[in-house]
């Protein structure tokens, strides 16, 4: 394993990536342990009454009759494939299900973070520079009520505020219809994209002022003013990309956190995405789609983390140079 | 850091360091701080309601008071009447104590053992290390209210399933910050010095480890608290509480969402309840970080 101690970048991505693939075959592991250690799918789907006959058949469809072990590997090799299985519910196949919901659910998580992560940046690097003034002590405090708001809460305050109580400016829900895609209804995304902006920038924001706070005190961003470098260079060249480093980490995670929000947001507003679905297949006990959906959000989570890593040594200098 | 020079000559029954902050001084120098004030009057308001409000109830949580979705007054009572016509009042003060605790045990619960893990882990420095916190990782793949999720779509909405999976997914959160906090703690003199005179490892863990990482756990503690009440009322929002019709905050919100245009007060009511329970305790445990983090510079001065 030497080798892979040097190898400068190139070698720091791959240990990142083996590691990734670790994690994500135990969380394979794990999805299909609670799936199999939580009782019989096959009754707990069926319910009570189920007869024999039709049971032995679900544990058939479900692979319930090979071995653990086998079940897991024909669990695990389908989802490579891209086979997911077929939906209890719905008698059809995951991925069909899942597609076109996928897709509105990704421009969602895409508005909101395109909108939030610079906004946050902007916000917490202007706090930082104005420290204990009255604009750090405003936003800090917002900052810290929205970080302490669910989201659901979030949600159906802005409804309130914006499409029932007070004013009625916007759709109470946001419905896409099946051959619809969201972008074709723009004003159905206002609301739940503001919501999932409200419930991620509090972090965001936090994080980047912390970071930003200990970076202007640091003895570079000193000797640069000294050098009588004007005081834009110094902070757009020399603070920001030092101080961004650690909020790449916590963006990572609160995107990763928006492909599990979304649950709720979802479900607020009518959105048919996945969350939806997951809310759809929880309430159905539809296993396949919610071992599908676990595996999905999760596999982003780790994708996001992997790309924070490789993304905060790739920018922060100090980092880069010790590979 | 305050070593500045301990090197005790270890007499028989010496006494172990007194902890650098005690829990109840912190908690009451956090209490000069407005925010930490206001934070837990806002809490104490919002227990206060959940614990005596069904005393107080004029109604029955599913008694048939006026027609559905009456404003507020006459017959319909002080907040009116729900879709379906009970009093939001009565159910408003029935429907926290089951959020509340569910919140408390399973946060406490996920405490537990997040600090048990995360004290071994800083303590053992070795492969037991690595693994812990490896396996932390792959629970902190799921966002907290997905793994609630997966475990109710298993065995339906019960009480227990959604206490353990809170539990287990605050623990290893917590035992993330634990690890972090006690690493420093571990490398000092008077751990070594325990160690020589033959402390057992639990002692070790838990008389010379643990009063040292109170400051920041008490901060996660509240922390995971706002958390966990924001999942179990997003879960019972969702329709999986353990009784879909029972007065809930969380399930009274969704109930009467549909009719926020012309009664909002069914879900507005528990909607303020929620928020000033969950910014009670980030600004609680906002002020306590503030406080320890004070203290902190003020040893470094010395």
């Amino acid at each position: 394993m030497r080798w892979l101690r040097q190898g400068g970048i190139a070698g720091f991505i791959i240990r990142r990536l083996m590691l990734g693939v670790l994690v994500l075959v135990l969380v394979s592991i794990l999805v299909f342990a609670a799936t199999q250690a939580l009782g019989d799918p096959a009754r707990a789907i069926l319910g009570r009454d189920a007869t024999p006959a039709s049971l032995a058949a679900l544990r058939a469809e479900l692979n319930l009759d090979q071995s653990v072990l086998g079940q897991y590997f024909s669990w695990a090799g389908g989802l490579l494939q891209g086979d997911l299985g077929n939906s209890l519910a719905a008698q059809q196949p995951v991925t069909e299900l899942l597609g076109s919901r996928l897709v509105n659910s990704s421009v969602l998580v895409l508005c909101a973070a395109v909108i939030s992560i610079p906004l946050s940046i902007a916000i917490g690097s202007w706090a930082a520079l104005r420290r204990e003034k009255a604009f750090d002590t405003v936003s800090s405090s917002v900052m810290l009520v929205l970080a302490a708001l669910p989201e659901f809460v979030v949600a159906v305050l802005l409804v309130m505020l914006f499409a029932t109580t007070v004013l009625q400016v916007l759709p109470a829900i946001s419905p896409v219809s099946p051959g619809q895609r969201p972008w074709q209804v723009p004003e159905v995304l206002v609301l739940p994209t503001a919501t999932l902006v409200l419930a991620v920038a509090p972090y965001v924001a936090r994080i980047m002022r912390a970071s930003m706070v200990e970076v202007l005190e640091s003895d570079y961003v000193e000797m640069a003013r000294l050098k009588g470098l004007p005081e834009r260079t110094v902070l757009i060249r020399h603070a920001l990309p030092n101080a961004i480093g650690p909020v790449f980490q916590v963006i990572a995670i609160n995107l990763a956190y928006l492909a599990g929000g979304v649950v709720v947001i979802e479900y607020v507003f009518n959105y048919s995405g996945i969350g939806s679905a997951l809310q759809d297949a929880v309430v159905n006990q539809d296993l396949p789609v919610v071992q599908a959906l676990a595996m999905l959000i999760a596999g982003v989570y780790v994708v996001l983390n992997l790309l924070a890593d490789v993304a905060t040594i790739l920018v922060t200098p100090r980092l880069r140079t010790r590979l | 850091m305050s070593q500045s020079g301990i090197a005790p000559t270890l007499a028989e029954g010496v006494q172990t360091p007194t902890p650098p902050v005690r829990s109840s001084t912190l908690v009451t120098r956090a209490l000069r701080l407005w925010r930490t004030r206001i934070g837990a009057l806002f809490v104490l308001v919002v227990v206060v309601i959940a614990i005596l409000g069904p005393y107080l109830a004029p109604h029955t949580a599913s008694e048939f008071v006026a027609i559905p979705n009456s404003p507020p007054g006459g017959d319909a009572g002080f907040l009116g009447t729900d879709y379906l016509g009970q009093d939001v009042l009565s159910r408003f003060l029935y429907g926290g104590r089951g959020i509340l605790v569910m919140a408390a045990v399973s946060t406490a619960i996920g405490l537990v053992f997040g600090v048990a893990i995360g004290l071994v882990a800083a303590y053992a420095r070795n492969a037991l290390d690595d693994v812990l916190m490896r396996a932390m990782d792959v629970i902190m793949a799921f966002p907290q209210i997905m793994l609630a999720l997966v475990a109710v779509s298993l065995v339906g909405a019960q009480v227990w399933i959604i206490i353990a999976a809170i539990a287990v997914t605050t623990a290893p959160r917590v035992a993330r910050v634990a690890r972090g906090a006690a690493q420093p703690v571990v490398e000092r003199d008077f751990v070594q010095a325990t160690e020589s005179m033959g402390l057992s490892r639990v002692r070790i863990l838990t008389g010379e480890l643990l009063p040292n990482i109170l400051g920041p756990m008490m901060v996660e503690a509240s922390l995971r608290l706002t958390y966990s009440i924001g999942v179990i009322a997003a879960l019972a929002f969702l329709g999986l509480s353990p009784d879909p019709n029972g007065a809930n905050w969380g399930t009274m919100i969704q109930q009467n969402q549909i009719s926020l245009a012309t009664q909002p007060w069914g879900a507005l009511t528990p909607i303020i309840a929620i928020a000033l329970l969950t910014m009670g305790t980030g600004l609680f445990g906002d002020g306590i970080a503030r406080t320890a983090a004070g203290i902190d510079r003020e040893r470094g001065d010395e």
